[in-house]
């Protein structure tokens, strides 16, 4: 099983080295049937290892060594264990489905080799992030999803603006990063070992270190966690990062890369178990984070753009259930997120494809006779985010939700999380009734995409529908919590909390506020003059929420333009000045003292015999004075 | 420390040498200078025999024979450099050589 696993891993990284580096053809269909039969084959390998974890209750582990210094002894070490195995099957399985996707989206595209080798790159990093079994392996993934983020970012990177997203992706998420090696290095001084198992068990007896270590250590891997996931403060970079192609939004900045930060919580969580206060500052950012970016949803008209809030949105609610310690609910949330947020994704770039680039919602409604597919894919995925029973969305949220009705603050969390769903619906239902409703606005001519596009959208589809069945509430009765009982040996289920809300109010109330903002959303916005009566009535707010509460400017002022006079003047004056001038001063004194000397070089052979002369009786009188005197 | 006898010999080394380098300094004809050079080296030979001849050992002697035959050498050196020289300038005068300068 060691060589499956040792395959599952690195069957995408040839087929990014064959795609990229021997193959390099310019036929799209030919590169994309590669990258997504390795991408497939992948998949099939982590399939074989869950049914082997299923069967054997054993941990597939592989190792070998890496770094020997001084007390420090790391290994790379990958191991298969029952949380690897779900975000395995999320990575590769909906990887290929994407992949797939991409042969028709990338159809035209010049340079599809690049793509896909890409695309197969990130899958093999995101595969060493997730079954890594230390952090500095973890950390390696980690950078290596960053790295082809930005690659693909920045795909079209003769668009000066896309190259530059990709940049600013990069660099925010090497903010975070400075947190998560720091948090690292926490870790090796209160563990001295940066195995995930080695932790787990030294935690247990940690004699004499002070809490306030303890929540560092939580604070600095929530900061990489936040960069990564695209949370306040660092959450600037996501919406940016629609400037790549559509499977790559949907592929790394929806389904997978942006939840390894939720990942890396639950992989260490039994630390965050131990810092409580770490864990209220994580539940109140993600609500944060996810209020505010619902709230800029709403009054986005370009289409990608919406589904980027939303998607910081729904990260923001993973984590208000890590910081709630629901850590199951927040994988579960990742898992069917991974499905309707990726089909939504692939629906809007079949929008984009089929009205060749359009993206503005406003030039746009009227599509769903002409593309039937993806408008009824579409809506199962809008209905599976608005939280609308019984699809996918709907127990996941529920879950997150409930599991914040405690402590506390539990009534301002679950206040944050229910009025963030209760715009989640309401963007979405105005995003499907701007898009698919109404007459058509736009000039292009549309059209349905074609099949290798459209049953991606339909297998995504039927994940959002079925997913919620993972892990249903045991109050139903129906089914048990596979989710829950599947994860147990690596998350210790806690123990009863004492809930402000009976289950079935939470439900009742989620499932109300869902129907309620769906159905006022699509009202407002199936009209042609409801939805721009409405703005106009609420023009200061949406402008505030248009612009984005602003937030890049006031990062521009803050930060950006600081550090760029800084470099200037660094560049500009202290560079060639002050530092050159130093290395410069010695040369200059030589070359001063040079050309105050050379006049006693005057050519004349003879005088300097003379001066020759004059320093032999020099020496002579210095060394027979002493006798003399 | 008794006081030794000076020769006469004493007397023309140091004349010659004296004369040497005078010339040395203030000729400016390069073939003299370089005679003026030889003039000096054998001011030394002669004190290095006399005083030879005065311990009655032979060491002082077969110095001078081979100064005097590293001077030969060396005159042959000196002259070819100077046959160069008005090869160059077509003169030997030490004053037309003076471009090496600061």
């Amino acid at each position: 099983m060691n060589g499956i696993l040792g395959l599952m891993i690195l069957l995408p990284l040839a087929g990014s080295i064959l795609n990229g580096l021997i193959l390099r053809t310019p036929f799209p269909k030919r590169a994309g049937v590669i990258g997504t039969l390795f991408a497939g084959g992948s998949f099939v390998c982590a399939v074989l290892l869950w049914v082997n974890l299923m069967s054997t209750h054993t941990p597939v582990a592989a190792s070998t060594h890496w770094v020997d210094a001084g007390a420090l002894h790391l290994d790379w070490a990958f191991r298969f264990d029952w949380l690897t195995a779900v975000m395995a099957l999320v990575v590769t399985g909906i990887g290929t489905v994407i992949h797939l996707y991409s042969i028709g989206y990338m159809s035209e595209d010049r340079s599809p080799a690049r793509f896909f080798a890409y695309l197969n790159l990130f899958l093999f990093n995101m595969l060493v992030l997730i079954s890594s079994d230390s952090l500095p392996g973890l950390f390696v993934g980690w950078e290596g999803v960053g790295l082809c983020s930005y690659l693909l970012i920045g795909f079209w990177y003769e668009d000066v603006e896309k190259a530059n997203a990709g940049i600013k992706a990069f660099i925010v998420n090497r903010i975070g990063d400075a947190g998560f090696l720091i948090g690292i290095f926490l870790c090796y001084h209160l563990f001295h070992t940066l195995t995930f198992p080695g932790m787990a068990e030294s935690i247990a007896h940690l004699n004499g270190v002070s809490p306030w270590m303890l929540s560092a250590t939580a604070f600095c891997l929530f900061v990489g966690a936040t960069g990564k996931s695209a949370q306040i403060p660092l959450y600037v970079w996501l919406p940016d990062a629609m400037a790549g192609p559509t499977p790559v939004s949907a592929l790394i900045h929806a389904a997978t890369m942006v939840t390894s930060g939720v990942y890396l919580i639950i992989r260490t969580h039994f630390l965050f178990e131990l810092t409580p206060d770490v864990g209220f500052i994580i539940a109140v950012v993600g609500g944060v984070t996810s209020l505010m970016a619902a709230l800029i949803a709403t009054s986005q008209n370009d289409i990608k753009k919406v589904l980027a809030y939303s998607t910081v949105s729904q990260l923001g609610l993973m984590f208000l259930a890590l910081g709630c310690g629901a850590y199951v609910a927040a994988l579960f949330h990742v898992i069917t997120h991974a499905f309707f947020k990726a089909c939504l994704f692939l629906g809007a770039g079949s929008v984009i494809h089929g009205l060749h680039g359009e993206q503005d919602m406003t030039h746009m409604g009227g599509l769903r006779k002409e593309m039937p597919v993806t408008f009824w894919t579409f809506t199962i995925a809008t209905i599976a985010i608005a939280g609308i029973p019984p699809l996918a969305g709907f127990f996941s949220k529920d879950l997150i939700l409930y599991s914040s009705l405690t402590g506390e603050y539990g009534w301002l969390l679950w206040g944050l999380g229910s009025v963030a769903s209760l715009l989640t619906a309401f963007y979405m239902a105005r995003l499907l009734a701007l898009t698919f409703f109404g007459t058509y606005r736009g000039h292009a001519h549309a059209h349905e995409s074609p099949s290798v596009m459209t049953i991606p959208l339909i297998i995504l589809a039927v994940g959002s529908v079925f997913a919620g069945l993972l892990n249903m509430p045991e109050s139903f009765h129906a089914l048990p919590p596979i989710l829950t009982d599947w994860l147990a040996p690596v998350i210790h289920p806690t123990g009863e909390h004492a809930m402000l809300l009976p289950e079935a109010a939470a439900m009742g109330i989620a499932t109300a506020v869902a129907f309620l903002a769906t159905g006022f959303g699509l009202w407002l916005y199936m009209a042609e003059n409801r939805g721009t009566a409405l703005a106009s009535l609420l023009k200061p707010l949406r402008i505030v929420f248009a612009n984005k509460f602003w937030i890049d400017e006031i990062y521009g002022f803050v930060f950006v333009k600081p550090f760029k006079q800084t470099s200037l003047f660094l560049a500009r004056f202290f560079d060639p000045k002050i530092v050159d001038g130093l290395v410069l001063l010695p040369s200059r004194v030589c070359q001063v003292g040079a050309t105050a000397l050379s006049f006693l070089q005057i050519g004349s052979v003879q005088f300097y015999l003379l001066v020759m002369l004059l320093g032999g009786l020099m020496v002579f009188w210095f060394s027979i004075k002493g006798a003399l005197i | 420390m008794t006081v030794q006898p000076v020769y006469w010999t004493h007397y023309i080394a140091i004349c010659l040498f004296a004369l040497g380098l005078l010339g040395f300094l203030i000729r400016k004809n390069s073939i003299i200078v370089l005679m003026c050079l030889e003039l000096m080296l054998n001011a030394a030979n002669l004190i290095l025999v006399e005083l030879s001849m005065k311990n009655g050992t032979p060491d002082g002697i077969i110095l001078v024979i081979f100064v005097i035959t590293v001077a030969a050498a060396e005159v042959a050196i000196g002259l070819g450099i100077v046959l160069n020289l008005y090869r160059i300038k077509g003169t030997v005068e030490l004053d037309a050589f003076r471009s090496l300068q600061g």
